[in-house]
């Protein structure tokens, strides 16, 4: 019920936001789609800790989002520098991890950043494996078990889940 | 120096490097050998170069209605962008699409 509440809320804040116009007649039909959609995902069983994951936003946000970001950065800046060089110094490598993610979510999330940080990409995505392919060597030893974004992911996904 | 100017500067320099990393990601998707790395090379243009670009967008919007619709652009391309990119790597990889790789092929294929 929490969770079907705070879909609606953010359904309706995500109306808000692009219409921009406070009239009586878009603010009902706003708040009708919401309660729609939010009927229509009860039908659908998807408004549980998968579909809906509002118990991770705010440690995502506050706490993996910025260090993701910073990652991209950095990686960005290596693949950059990798393709201006004349000699493009590359070393294609595939590289299989065993992530220590538990849940869907967790592992989504891990496979998707591997994937946003330029250097790497995810090939295959398993719960008992990742098949990893990577610019460089060096981008490739960073993908590992017990790594920095693997450690990170793993707390994020072991947030307590309040009941919804 | 007023906090207009400041923040046109910050705004254009975002512009700036974020279009340089666009054309990096372009001349990267020349310049490599295979289907895998030039992947690798197109990322930089939809991390890097879209999200600096946005960044300069937001810096002119400011905290308006705009300014909260480039961020939802910039969440989607979040959330978007590395899934699209792993169905594509994964739907070569599923059609026999080898990656060169600089090991030898025994060594890679080889499960630790």
């Amino acid at each position: 019920m929490l969770r079907s509440l705070s879909l609606f809320l953010f359904l309706s804040v995500f109306w808000l936001l692009l219409s921009g116009m406070p009239l009586p007649f878009l603010l009902a039909a706003g708040v009708g789609s919401a309660l729609a959609v939010v009927w229509f995902a009860h039908r659908l069983d998807v408004i549980d800790h998968e579909g809906h994951p509002a118990h991770l936003v705010w440690h995502a946000m506050l706490s993996y989002w910025p260090w993701l970001l910073k990652e991209i950065a950095v990686s960005g800046w290596q693949v950059t520098r990798v393709v201006l060089d004349p000699r493009l110094p590359i070393s294609p490598t595939l590289v299989r991890m065993r992530p220590s993610q538990t849940t869907d979510v967790g592992l989504v999330t891990h496979a998707n950043s591997i994937t946003l940080t330029p250097g790497t990409i995810s090939l295959e995505v398993g719960s008992d494996e990742f098949l990893v392919h990577a610019l460089t060597r060096d981008g490739a030893a960073g993908v590992q078990r017990g790594g920095a974004m693997d450690l990170r992911v793993r707390a994020l996904e072991s947030r307590p889940e309040k009941a919804g | 120096m007023s906090l207009e100017l400041l923040r046109d500067l910050a705004s254009w320099a975002c512009l700036l490097a974020g279009g340089g990393f666009c054309l990096v990601g372009g001349i990267g998707l020349l310049r490599m050998p295979d289907f895998y790395t030039r992947m690798h090379a197109a990322s930089v243009t939809d991390t890097l170069g879209a999200g600096l670009i946005l960044l300069g967008l937001l810096l002119q919007a400011g905290f308006t209605l705009i300014g909260a619709k480039l961020l939802m652009v910039g969440l989607l391309i979040f959330f978007a962008s590395p899934t699209a990119s792993h169905v594509l790597a994964r739907a070569a990889m599923i059609h026999g699409l080898a990656p060169q790789l600089a090991d030898s092929a025994e060594d890679a294929s080889s499960k630790p």
